[in-house]
């Protein structure tokens, strides 16, 4: 695979809810790596739905989608799980911290999935967490955390594998505005910094403009976005 | 490229585990103490019955002492001491030894119990005996270190000379050298302790004395009870059984030591197998409250199962979580359970004894047999009841889509789903199909397969009863909110319903079950013993008897309006079956119902051939009929004698036969009656009779008589009952406990997990306490249909117990009888439970913060 071949590679993807309401159809989009892509659009068109097919935790009705060259309709169930663990990221609104896990932890599982030692693991964590402003936070469980604090976590556990991919679903849907622009810029500056490519699924203009590129979902598929 | 495969993470499954265990302590030790009662209850009944059998082998084998074989008379009357130099010059007899074999008592006067209990008293040759059974020789205090092998003491010559096992020598309070009194068929006499049978079972009372003595002091002149054989070298043990077999009495029996083994081990098989079968119920309600448990910690952490779903652990990793949690839980569980139960059978064995109150080796408290194989038997069937009840959670949660089920962040049940009912419709007919099934080797398997598999359908078809139970509640709204949101929720979410009640519904649906047939057969003896013991006042003595002029005598005291004279005796039909009692007393051969509870047709006897009447247990264990003909062993002869009818007998589990007096006097020469019942005249009490009677006897007998008011009879006898089933009440005291304690694990865990709906409730304006009002009319709703379903299941179950089980075990039916009161306080208990275990459970979820209950995501 050469360096300047697509992350993630969309071709002609087609997807309709039961019912047979068609969300998109001939969706195409190259991610080149290292790339940060703002995917918008109304509520309901089906951006939760693409990052669901772009991890392979849902099936489309046409279409493609690859990761490194790797399409994951050639691949079962296991094999996207694995592909998903060794390659892509999440960070979501909803942060999904386990509670019951310590911060240090809840950063590693990708790591301890990977079947990396544990000590090892809570080591890069614990270094990460530093780095994200989280020192001496590394035994605090989630329930002890404010929301932007809590998304830093959840950055960090996307990081921490150092995966080719990182999807972020609403990303800064769950915090103030200050909190937000923060989250973003740390987001930015670390998702550049571990050298990933990113999709990041967004409402907000804000966030956006982040992006490299900022694409629009349609029922057409992917078109370029413009203010207002 | 293509992502490498990898082993599960063992990091990330202790993570996750540890993380839940820390956090819910309580529902997983719920969960692994229901399963370790279950192991427990099944590993201390298994231990205890092994004792026991392993005490009444060894009392076997002390009695019967390392003879090759043996002659037994089929009654205590003994067969014709002729029969002796017969098998002992017979081919392959190397030598054999005369035993006269009586009960016997220590001390003067009738029994104080009326069981009587006491010990074996076995009159031997002591020079005959040293070549085939050394072991019944004692070993004198002066000369204890030469042991008993081939040596035969002076003192056995001794006529008034006892040697008595260590048993009977701590029961009689003496010492060697002392003198004791023994009393035996009617008479008393003193001997001096000469000696003790080191090799007799600990808990076995046997004394021995010369034979002559034994046939001259006790009346049994010209009579054995047994004969002891040695084989000689090289003879066929086959052959010599053929060639004694032609020169035996109709009324003398072969038995080897297999047969008696069998005996033993027939005579309390059924108790036995349902004791066990009762253990590995309880441990099946263990594996529901694993099931349910399971089932709420899996719906729980249905986002972060997701969650790991997404970010990479396969399908297996999380199949492996569930599964390994329930296994951990089902073995500590185990473990626990293992010890638990031999606390229990140590407990058991000293304050019960080896019967569990079951009447069988009364008087005996057998030592713990421990053996590894019924251990790790009972903690692979712990651990199996966990694995069963994690599957269907652990292969839920693996099934579910991740990307749909990290988005569930609240509850996900779709009223309109219609919950299915063909699997529970399915398991309950096949447990009714089973039902039919006949017994296998005289257990009822497939009866015990039929309980089980009717509480697997009655659980499982609990989504759709729940929803079709509470489908009429939910008309048009009412006035009082929260009664319909709690109907609307239960209704809506039958699934979660089931899931609690699940436990509830297994142990209540059990619990009534036994309560039903513990009741119908109560109802039933009590009825029996009315019919069997009308009269006003029972006298009887243990040996000798009443001859026809004192029965006359008697008959016609003062006071004495009507009274019925009878014999019981036990009579050998078979080696390897528990002897029968033959009841002896007057029976009208054209109205045997005057006399015997009869069931079902009776059939009159042709001319010239003996009537006889077949208990219930003795028609179904020989298989017999009404109308049939069978041989009766009596009186050195065979007597074919016929099957005039059925009655019903919960006294004798192995056979009784009513024979008339008339008959058997006939047929045996023997015209002694043992007991007597009175109907006394009006206004004659039943210590005036008493003392009238006693001063009609001669005095010798006068002493051994003991008297008994049939009102202190009937309530013995119901005591004994009660005693016998105290095991069985305390299993379903546990079963209900741990099913309460499931309800309330499970209460608590669905009101934690709706703690966002209580959130939002409170946001709208619903008021605190009408969060806990909503909560409670839920639980109760959900208490009052687990009582629905469980009486119903049980009820069900009830009829295979009380149609299917106890005739196959115990050869007996009955009635059903409906203990209602019992059936109230349950529903009051069940209901107020739930309504209380929701509070509570409320209480907490509703400590915290509304605002941040909702907008929590976990």
């Amino acid at each position: 695979m050469s360096a300047s071949s697509p992350v993630l590679s969309l071709t002609a993807l087609r997807k309709s809810v039961p019912g047979g309401r068609v969300l998109f159809e001939g969706l195409d989009l190259q991610v080149a790596p290292g790339e940060i892509v703002a995917v918008m659009g109304e509520s309901g068109v089906g951006k939760s739905t693409l990052l669901n097919l772009i991890a392979g935790l849902d099936q489309a009705d046409g279409g493609q989608v690859a990761i490194d060259g790797t399409a994951l309709q050639s691949l079962d169930d296991d094999g996207r799980t694995r592909l998903r663990r060794d390659r892509i990221g999440f960070v979501f609104q909803a942060f999904h911290l386990l509670p019951h896990l310590t911060l240090a932890q809840n950063v590693a599982l990708p790591l301890v999935l990977q079947s990396v030692e544990a000590g090892e693991a809570t080591r890069r964590a614990t270094a990460l967490l530093d780095a994200i402003g989280l020192t001496r936070r590394a035994n605090d469980r989630p329930a002890q955390l404010s929301g932007g604090e809590l998304q830093r976590v959840a950055l960090a556990r996307a990081l921490v594998h150092r995966p080719a991919l990182v999807l972020a679903d609403e990303p800064t849907g769950n915090l103030d505005p200050e909190t937000a622009a923060r989250i973003l810029d740390l987001f930015v500056a670390q998702v550049r910094g571990f050298g990933a490519a990113a999709i990041l699924v967004t409402h907000s203009e804000r966030a956006a403009a982040v992006a490299d590129r900022s694409l629009t979902l349609t029922r057409e598929g992917l078109v370029a976005h413009h203010d207002g | 490229m293509t992502a490498e495969r990898r082993p599960l993470s063992r990091t990330a499954l202790a993570w996750m585990m540890v993380g839940e265990w820390r956090a819910h302590p309580g529902r997983v030790a719920t969960a692994a103490l229901a399963i370790a009662i279950g192991v427990a209850l099944g590993f201390a009944v298994h231990l205890i019955n092994g004792s026991a059998q392993n005490e009444l082998a060894q009392a076997v084998r002390t009695v019967n002492a390392d003879a090759d074989l043996q002659v037994h008379s089929s009654t205590p009357l003994g067969f014709d001491e002729g029969l002796y130099p017969s098998l002992a010059r017979a081919p392959g007899i190397a030598a054999a030894s005369p035993v006269v074999e009586l009960r016997a008592r220590f001390g003067v006067g009738p029994s104080q119990s009326l069981e009587g209990g006491g010990l074996t008293l076995l009159g031997i040759d002591p020079l005959r005996a040293a070549a085939v059974t050394p072991t019944l020789l004692g070993r004198g205090a002066v000369r204890a270190a030469e042991g008993a092998g081939g040596f035969v003491p002076e003192s056995v010559f001794d006529p008034r000379a006892i040697a008595l096992s260590p048993a009977a020598l701590a029961a009689s309070g003496r010492k060697v050298g002392e003198t004791v009194t023994l009393t035996a068929a009617g008479r008393t006499v003193t001997f001096g302790v000469a000696g003790v049978l080191s090799q007799a079972s600990s808990e076995q009372q046997i004394a021995v004395i010369d034979i002559a003595t034994a046939q001259w002091l006790f009346g049994s002149l010209g009579r054995l009870q047994r004969i002891d054989l040695k084989f000689a070298p090289g003879a066929d043990p086959q052959a010599v059984q053929a060639a004694l077999r032609a020169r035996l009495p109709a009324d003398a029996q072969i038995v080897t030591a297999q047969s008696e083994a069998r005996r033993g081990d027939n005579l309390t098989k059924a108790y036995r197998v349902n004791l066990e079968m009762l253990a590995l119920m309880a441990l099946l309600t263990g594996g529901f409250l694993v099931y349910s448990a399971q089932s709420l910690s899996v719906a729980r952490r249905r986002p972060q199962f997701a969650l790991l779903r997404v970010l990479g652990l396969e399908r297996r990793g999380l199949l492996a979580q569930v599964f390994v949690e329930g296994a951990l839980v089902g073995g500590v569980g185990a473990v626990l359970g293992l010890a638990l139960g031999l606390g229990v059978a140590v407990g058991t064995l000293k304050f019960l004894g080896g019967d569990l109150g079951g009447g069988y080796f009364r008087g005996t408290t057998p030592d713990l047999v421990i053996t590894p194989l019924p251990a790790l038997i009972f903690f692979v069937l712990g651990l199996a009841a966990a694995l069963i009840g994690s599957l269907l959670p652990a292969m839920e949660a693996a099934r579910a889509q991740p990307g749909i089920a990290l988005k569930d962040i609240g509850d996900r049940n779709d009223p309109d789903a219609r919950p299915a009912a063909w699997w529970g419709v399915g398991l309950l007919a096949a447990g009714t199909l089973a039902a039919f099934l006949p017994a296998i080797g005289g257990l009822p398997l497939f009866g015990y397969l039929s309980i089980g598999l009717m509480l697997a359908g009655g659980v499982a078809a609990m989504p759709w009863l729940a929803r079709v139970l509470l489908s009429p509640l939910r008309g048009p709204a009412r006035r009082v909110l929260v009664l319909d949101l709690a109907i609307q929720r239960l209704w809506g979410a039958p699934a979660q319903a089931a899931v609690a009640l699940c436990g509830i519904v297994a142990s209540t649906s059990l619990m009534v079950a036994m309560a039903v047939m513990v009741a119908s057969l109560r109802g039933s003896v009590d009825d029996w013993l009315n019919d069997i013991l009308p009269s006003d006042l029972l006298f009887r003595v243990e040996s000798g008897g009443f001859d026809p002029a004192l029965r006359a005598k008697l008959a016609a005291a003062p006071g004495v309006d009507a009274v019925l004279f009878q014999k019981t005796l036990p009579v050998r039909l078979s080696p390897d079956m528990p002897p029968l009692i033959l009841l002896v007393r007057p029976v009208d051969r054209d109205q045997p119902a005057d006399k015997l509870p009869m069931i079902g047709a009776v059939a009159q006897a042709p001319a010239g051939v003996t009537p006889v009447w077949l208990s219930e247990p003795a028609a179904r264990l020989y298989g017999r009929k009404v109308g049939e003909r069978m041989i009766l062993p009596l009186g050195g002869g065979s007597s074919q004698v016929f099957i005039g009818g059925i009655w019903r007998d919960y006294a004798r589990q192995a056979g009784a036969i009513a024979m008339d007096g008339a008959d058997y006097t006939r047929l045996t020469g023997d015209d002694l009656r043992t007991e007597a019942s009175l109907d006394l005249a009006p206004g004659v009490t039943p210590a005036q009779a008493t003392r009238t009677l006693r001063a009609l006897l001669p005095a010798p007998l006068a002493a051994q008589v003991q008297f008994f008011e049939t009102r202190q009879m009937r309530a013995l006898a119901l005591r004994l009952f009660d005693s016998s089933f105290a095991l069985t009440y305390a299993l379903e005291a546990i079963a209900i406990v741990v099913g309460l304690a499931g309800v309330a694990a499970t209460f608590s865990a669905q009101t934690l997990a709706r703690t966002k709906e209580f959130g939002m409730l409170r946001h709208v304006g619903v008021l605190r306490r009408q969060v806990m009002a909503m909560l409670a009319a839920e639980g109760a709703l959900l208490g009052a249909v687990g009582v629905i379903a469980g009486l119903g299941l049980g009820l069900a179950m009830s009829q295979v117990l009380i149609h299917v089980v106890n005739p196959q075990s115990f050869h007996w039916t009955m009635e059903t009888r409906l203990p209602l009161g019992l059936f109230a306080s349950l529903a009051v208990a069940l209901v107020a439970a739930g309504a209380g275990t929701a509070v509570l459970a409320g209480r907490r979820a509703l400590s915290g913060d509304a605002v941040r209950a909702v907008r929590e995501d976990w």
